[in-house]
């Protein structure tokens, strides 16, 4: 049941991109074909899930080494940093026809909040490693989800009559803003 | 327009990161519903841009071009680790919480590993340019999110507050509180990005129509140079 709650809160009741505003760079900026936020969105999935992972295990050795308080956001970016180049040699090795399709969104994921703030929040919460695993899951296939349906938003957004000064991304957040107003139903939603 | 002003002109205005080039949003969102917020969140910001560009256009000779990233972000990364544990320290914990996660995520900020990458380590920039593009682009972000801070807390909740002290400006009758949430954070910034936008094109067209302007006088000018010719 804690699962189940916290695999909810983190997909839809405090959504990562509409209640806790992380991820928007690559949220206005590669919504614009839903191919490329469907390509974004499972690569997310997968360096999340996997850097969490590693950062649980890393998060024990720093307490355990007593270094936790200043070195965790050094080694945590570190571990981001080169496990998504490792991701890309893997990929480009093993899977050359996925690797060709995330493309540039790969080397794009470092500097996305989203992997960041899963491996900060999993330390401040305490979670165990089951937890982790549901949590980094679940935020982001909640990510992706909100990427997938704004970039069907506004494929269809392109096509509208507006003052020229909304149009592009001065209407895309507006957007968001309405469908954020849509995810309020979602908070304090408990199992 | 000599170059340092124009460095500075282009983070403050041409190039704003949070309303033209869409850099680093995720503050400009989640610390703007209070204007302290907003202020502590620039000069963080300010802080660890404005050393990331000086040691970066410093070292810019010693880092190997092919680690440079890995390199510029342990560098952010630890100013970053710096500047959050002296906010700890020094700032009332309420704000702190406030900011929360936001100062540390500011290590993967893209205006700072942008600036870094596309201006401190260019050649042909010196550490003092650095130093005014630091502050031409923080200005720029500070700018943008007090402003959006502003409107949010006026209309959302009516006061004007600063380290506990409230000064109300719209009684509470009248207040929009939906400004508070993430939803009026969204839409806040949307019509300030719409509004800016349509002053520079404005500006633009202004500018356009200066030039054709001076294009035709240039034409006539010389229309009338080459008559004059001709007439001898």
């Amino acid at each position: 049941m804690e699962l189940l709650s916290i695999a909810f809160a983190a997909m839809l009741g405090s959504n990562i991109i509409l209640s806790r505003f992380l991820g928007i760079c690559p949220f206005l900026g590669v919504t614009k074909k839903t191919s490329s936020a469907v390509g974004m969105g499972l690569a997310l999935i997968a360096v999340v899930l996997l850097s969490s992972i590693i950062g649980y295990a890393l998060n024990l050795l720093l307490v355990a080494l007593d270094m936790a308080s200043y070195l965790r956001l050094v080694v945590f970016i570190l571990v981001i940093a080169s496990f998504v180049q490792l991701l890309e040699f893997v990929l480009k090795r093993f899977f050359p026809s996925l690797y060709k399709a995330l493309g540039v969104y790969l080397p794009l994921i470092t500097t996305n909040c989203v992997v960041l703030q899963v491996c900060l929040d999993l330390v401040a919460r305490d979670y165990n490693l089951l937890q982790t695993i549901v949590y980094a899951l679940s935020t982001s296939v909640g990510y992706m989800f909100i990427i997938v349906t704004f970039s069907f938003i506004r494929t269809r957004l392109d096509n509208q009559q507006m003052p020229s000064s909304f149009k592009g991304n001065a209407i895309a957040i507006i957007t968001a803003g309405l469908m954020a107003m849509a995810f309020i139903a979602f908070t304090g939603f408990k199992f | 327009m000599n170059k340092k002003l124009k460095t500075f002109l282009n983070g403050l205005l041409f190039e704003n990161p949070t309303l033209v080039i869409f850099l680093g949003m995720c503050p400009a969102l989640g610390t703007t519903s209070k204007i302290e917020s907003a202020v502590y969140m620039s000069l963080c910001v300010l802080a660890v841009l404005l050393c990331s560009n000086i040691i970066i256009s410093l070292l810019r000779k010693i880092i190997p071009n092919e680690i440079r990233i890995p390199v510029y972000i342990i560098i952010i990364a630890t100013l970053v680790t710096v500047v959050d544990m002296i906010f700890h320290a020094y700032l009332s914990y309420s704000i702190y919480k406030e900011l929360g996660s936001f100062i540390s995520l500011i290590v993967v900020n893209c205006i700072i590993l942008g600036r870094a990458e596309a201006f401190a380590s260019k050649e042909e920039n010196s550490p003092l340019d650095s130093i005014i593009d630091a502050l031409g682009y923080s200005c720029g972000f500070a700018g943008a999110i007090i402003i959006v801070a502003f409107f949010r807390e006026l209309i959302g909740s009516g006061c004007l507050s600063w380290a506990g002290n409230e000064v109300r400006i719209i009684p509470a009758k009248y207040t929009i509180s939906f400004f508070q949430t993430n939803a009026g954070a969204f839409i806040t910034l949307g019509l300030l990005v719409a509004v800016y936008t349509y002053f520079m094109n404005l500006a633009q067209a202004k500018k356009k129509q200066k030039e054709a302007k001076k294009k035709l006088d240039e034409k006539v000018n010389t229309a009338a140079s080459l008559k004059a010719e001709g007439g001898k």
